[in-house]
């Protein structure tokens, strides 16, 4: 029935579109489609323009000719003025490290609150919620005094405890592994499976869509973010590629637009090109952490 | 329940959910209550340890101009940012949607700036907005305009920020309406369009009204993120000139990491939990209106 009424319509929408639209609508369509790709690159401008700046040589920074020489010499500049390939190993480690925890952490809770009726657990699963609104960078000056007295000021874990434990990634499982039939699981259980073999062999590879989305989405914030990591750190070992990108960055440092741009493309390209090259996997991704 | 061995279901419940629960109390509850805690005692130092002082903090608080005007700056940023910002989404989100020539490039293009961090954007922007020699002035040049100090007048400073912020966020946001608007059944469509119904009346009185419960959740994300996103002012003003672009959670930064008052720093994020306290408390309030949302 309801593929039969998708066939007619789309018989119809065919139909329409060979004939062509009215005359009037096709200006006020093209208008839109004019309209949707000036936005688009409108959007795009600053990357365009970043690239523009940094494959140029800085007397071109500002003046844009067709045919200006290209150079790489601003990107060997930036990475000799700033230690870029250890601010790559601290993002690196920062990135993975979040991710790992927060696999096992958010995997374990969710499971809990998908397949447990334990007792107070609506209670406990409303108090998880509350971290979806308090964000750790809302607690950065108490925070700042844990990690004073747990001594991890200043270490890639102590930029990554806060944000381990996520709502947002225990939501996201749990609501994954809600899907998952209970049938499966009795199954597994009459083959002798423990709990955790139920966790590992059951839920976990039936929920892989939802760890990728959930990944890309973790590894795609945690490059990007900034404020703690300025607050927590204080040396070349342990700050990540933005704090480093700002502090190389900043008016005082005299360091001119063309060198600049090319430290900037330098932080983010890889997550710059995993994007190109990935682009429907991101989307997609992103789009599925949003339904739930 | 498969593993019901009356207590054993509690026991295996709260030993999965502990590792989790150990680094929520740690790190959002205890701080939490530890900022409310604090923002009732004196900033403490070696010689002169902090004392209870009632609500002292407070009444310093609203008495500092800075508070005020970074309280009036915020609730501005988030008018700027916030209508623009999902309108924008949702205009996206509708071409992407539909029969659009390059509609993949455009959809790239769109959600770019949110793969990209705000530090690094910031950068480029900053060029943008660079008096006389700018991106933005050598445009306006072009149409015969002077040269001006976009980031350095505290009339348009502000303003600044909200454009880009308005960038930076709309690709984001539209990501949500693209897969509301996917899961709407096709049919509604193709039933408008045999009835004759134009696209606008068709967008106004169908797919708009069915996108409320995305909309809601979009909007509550945008109030928020006004309130936590200020990585950009570290590049573009840190806060100046007079503090015209300070916003609530950078000026809680500076104060307590410039000026080392902890004291009224916990005083200022008891104010920004308070409003994240209230949007949430609003949430549930239209959400328990709306039922159909889940």
């Amino acid at each position: 029935m309801r593929g039969g009424l998708r066939m007619v319509g789309e018989a119809v929408s065919v139909a329409r579109a060979g004939a062509g639209w009215m005359p009037r609508e096709s200006f006020w369509l093209r208008l839109e489609v004019l309209g949707a790709w000036l936005l688009a690159l409108v959007w795009l401008a600053p990357l365009i323009y970043a690239f523009w700046a940094a494959f140029h040589p800085p007397a071109y920074a500002i003046r844009f000719e067709l045919f200006a020489p290209l150079t790489l010499e601003n990107f060997a500049e930036a990475w000799s003025q700033a230690p870029f390939a250890r601010y790559y190993l601290n993002t690196f480690l920062l990135v993975s490290s979040i991710l790992a925890a927060q696999f096992v952490l958010c995997t374990l809770a969710a499971y809990a609150f998908a397949r447990f009726e334990f007792f107070g657990r609506d209670v406990a699963f409303a108090l998880v919620l509350v971290q979806l609104m308090i964000m750790p960078e809302v607690l950065i000056v108490e925070n700042y005094r844990t990690m004073t007295l747990l001594g991890t000021v200043d270490t890639i874990l102590g930029i990554g405890l806060p944000y381990m434990a996520s709502a947002f990634g225990i939501f996201l499982l749990r609501q994954t592994f809600k899907t998952v039939p209970k049938e499966l699981e009795e199954a597994a259980r009459i083959e002798g499976c423990s709990f955790l073999q139920v966790l590992t062999k059951v839920y976990v590879p039936l929920a892989k869509p939802t760890y990728v989305a959930y990944g890309l989405v973790s590894v795609s914030y945690h490059w990007n973010n900034f404020l703690w990591p300025l607050v927590i750190t204080n040396s070349v070992e342990t700050r990540p590629l933005t704090v480093g990108l700002a502090i190389f960055g900043a008016p005082e440092s005299g360091v001119d637009w063309s060198i600049i741009t090319a430290g900037t493309l330098l932080a983010v390209a890889p997550l710059l090109i995993a994007f190109l090259l990935f682009q429907r996997q991101f989307v997609q991704s992103f789009m599925h952490a949003g339904i739930k | 329940m498969s593993f019901a061995r009356s207590n054993q279901v509690h026991i295996y419940g709260w030993l999965l959910l502990m590792p989790a629960a150990i680094f929520l109390i740690a790190f959002t509850y205890y701080p939490t209550v530890a900022t409310l805690a604090h923002s009732f005692f004196s900033d403490g130092t070696a010689l002169r340890p902090s004392v209870f002082v009632g609500l002292e903090n407070y009444k310093l608080m609203l008495e500092d101009e800075v508070f005020w005007k970074v309280a009036r700056n915020n609730f501005w940023f988030a008018l700027g940012t916030i209508p623009v910002s999902v309108a924008l989404a949702l205009l996206m989100a509708v071409w992407v949607n539909g029969r659009l020539p390059a509609r993949g490039l455009v959809r790239m293009a769109y959600f770019t700036p949110t793969v990209l961090p705000m530090i690094a954007v910031a950068n480029i922007w900053l060029f943008f907005y660079t008096p006389d020699i700018g991106l933005v002035d050598q445009v306006l040049g072009m149409f015969g305009a002077p040269g001006h100090n976009w980031l350095g007048d505290p009339d348009t400073v502000l303003g600044c920020l909200i454009v880009m912020t308005v960038w930076k966020e709309s690709g984001f946001f539209m990501i949500f309406y693209l897969a509301a608007l996917q899961s709407l059944p096709p049919e509604l469509e193709e039933a408008a369009k045999l009835e004759g119904a134009g696209r606008w009346y068709f967008f106004r009185r169908v797919t708009f009204p069915l996108l409320m419960p995305t909309t809601l959740f979009v909007l509550i994300n945008a109030v928020i993120n006004s309130f936590k996103l200020v990585d950009h002012l570290f590049i573009l003003t840190k806060g100046g000139p007079d503090n015209a672009s300070n916003l609530l959670l950078y000026y809680i930064y500076e104060v307590a990491f410039s000026f080392f008052d902890e004291a009224y720093a916990a005083t200022l994020t008891v104010v920004l939990l308070a409003v994240l306290a209230v949007i949430a408390i609003g949430q549930f309030v239209i959400l328990d209106k709306r039922i159909h949302y889940r």
